[in-house]
């Protein structure tokens, strides 16, 4: 399957990937929207990078959204790549796949069957790989929208819309002033994108605060499981694991208390 | 697989491999040759055209995958010799030396002024983000944007 392309062109260019067939998906418009049902946002899998940069209601309810979108890649690719295409690629340094993981979002694969909700957590089963079967297509991504939300995305890079060399997704609920529900993930730290459970499990039923989050950092540096490679050793990931995390979590709390956010971007 | 992709407004049919990349059907049959060839990883952007409307980079778009969609590069700017005023911006200001980004940079340039007419240097520079410039320094390159938002703010453009 091909929609955007900028995943599995460069693959094939690369002999990474030699499919016999590739199946141009891109006149499926219909499944290029982002909407509000059933107190959820949906967002089809067709829908390109600068749409969700652009998109009111996901400023309004993710701005983790917009953080994300203006460090990934640059702004002529992002006219291209889809959001289902970067899920799909199940590559644990993108981006979004961490960003949906946070969110508690589920994914929604069609097949000659019908359709078959899954969520973030079983969508990934390991690097490069998905639940979608054979004969299956992602169609569209669903995150429940929950009272006392706020969320962020920070990410550090080598180089302007280059990979990540860490990069974390927070989300947090808050019911007053305490944390109902949290959600954390981390990119390029891990075989897939590391969702960063024991940290929640910290957060859930506590008063945001600095000493809170630095805490959580602690942990989600110490449950992911980074690579030395030519962005970095191990230690200094897993520093900028810690220090991104208190850094997302700060921010999605400002957030949640400030309520709305200003609406969409246009960063083409 | 036999292929018709509309180019500056003319239909171009050919019999290509399912795997030839739009930059190279540009070049090789219509032979517009102003739409360059480079990093072939979509990080450079000297290959980028507009795809109704939208820069995109062409070595990272299959031939196939354009049909039925309208190209448009940078050969399509110039009107009866009369520069585009993004292409007359780079003249003026010195926007290249080698000229192997040119092509890129004035297709981004023009999508952006076409979507924002008056955008700050910030803009400018987040909208060229994806295209690699290694004579200018960049500076001139968002000088000559500029100089055609205030031409055009000062004499709306043809369409």
């Amino acid at each position: 399957m091909i929609a955007g392309g900028h995943s599995l062109l460069p693959m094939m260019k690369l002999r990474l990937a030699n499919p016999e067939l590739v199946v141009d998906i891109n006149d499926l418009e219909h499944l290029a929207y982002i909407r509000e049902q059933d107190s959820e946002i949906r967002i089809g899998a067709l829908t390109r990078h600068y749409q969700l940069l652009e998109s009111e209601p996901l400023a309004r309810h993710f701005p983790i959204f917009a953080d994300a979108e203006r460090v990934i890649a640059d702004p002529v690719v992002r006219n291209r790549g889809t959001i289902g295409g970067s899920l799909a690629q199940a590559d644990a340094a993108e981006d979004l796949s961490a960003v949906c993981s946070a969110l508690k979002a589920s994914v929604v694969i069609a097949g000659g069957g019908g359709e078959r909700v899954v969520s973030m957590e079983d969508f990934h089963v390991g690097p490069y790989t998905t639940a979608i079967d054979d004969a299956e297509l992602l169609v569209e991504i669903r995150i429940p929208v929950r009272p006392g939300a706020g969320s962020a995305h920070a990410k550090v890079e080598r180089r302007a819309g280059d990979w990540a060399i860490v990069a974390v997704a927070g989300g947090l609920w808050l019911d007053g002033e305490t944390i109902a529900d949290a959600g954390l993930a981390l990119s390029a730290v891990g075989l897939t994108t590391v969702h960063a459970t024991r940290a929640e499990e910290l957060l859930r039923g506590k008063r945001p605060s600095e000493e809170l989050f630095a805490e959580a950092g602690a942990i989600a540096s110490e449950d992911c499981s980074p690579s030395p490679d030519g962005r970095g050793p191990v230690d200094y990931k897993r520093h900028l694991a810690g220090e991104l995390t208190k850094r997302a979590l700060r921010r999605a709390a400002e957030r949640a208390r400030a309520g709305t956010t200003p609406g969409g971007h246009t960063w083409r | 697989m036999e292929v018709t992709i509309n180019i500056n407004g003319e239909p171009v049919t050919r019999e290509i491999e399912p795997a030839l990349l739009l930059v190279h059907f540009i070049r090789d049959t219509p032979g517009l040759t102003g739409t360059h060839w480079g990093c072939d990883t979509s990080n450079c952007g000297a290959c980028v055209v507009q795809m109704d409307g939208l820069p995109v980079k062409s070595c990272t778009v299959l031939a196939a995958m354009a049909e039925g969609h309208e190209i448009r590069t940078i050969e399509a700017l110039s009107i009866d010799g009369v520069l585009d005023p993004v292409q007359q911006g780079f003249h003026e200001e010195h926007g290249l030396q080698c000229g192997f980004c040119t092509p890129g940079m004035i297709m981004t340039a023009r999508a952006l002024l076409d979507a924002n007419p008056d955008p700050t240097e910030d803009e400018i520079r987040t909208a060229i983000s994806g295209a690699i410039c290694r004579c200018t320094g960049y500076s001139n390159i968002v000088r000559a944007v500029r100089w055609a938002a205030e031409h055009e703010a000062a004499q709306p453009r043809r369409s």
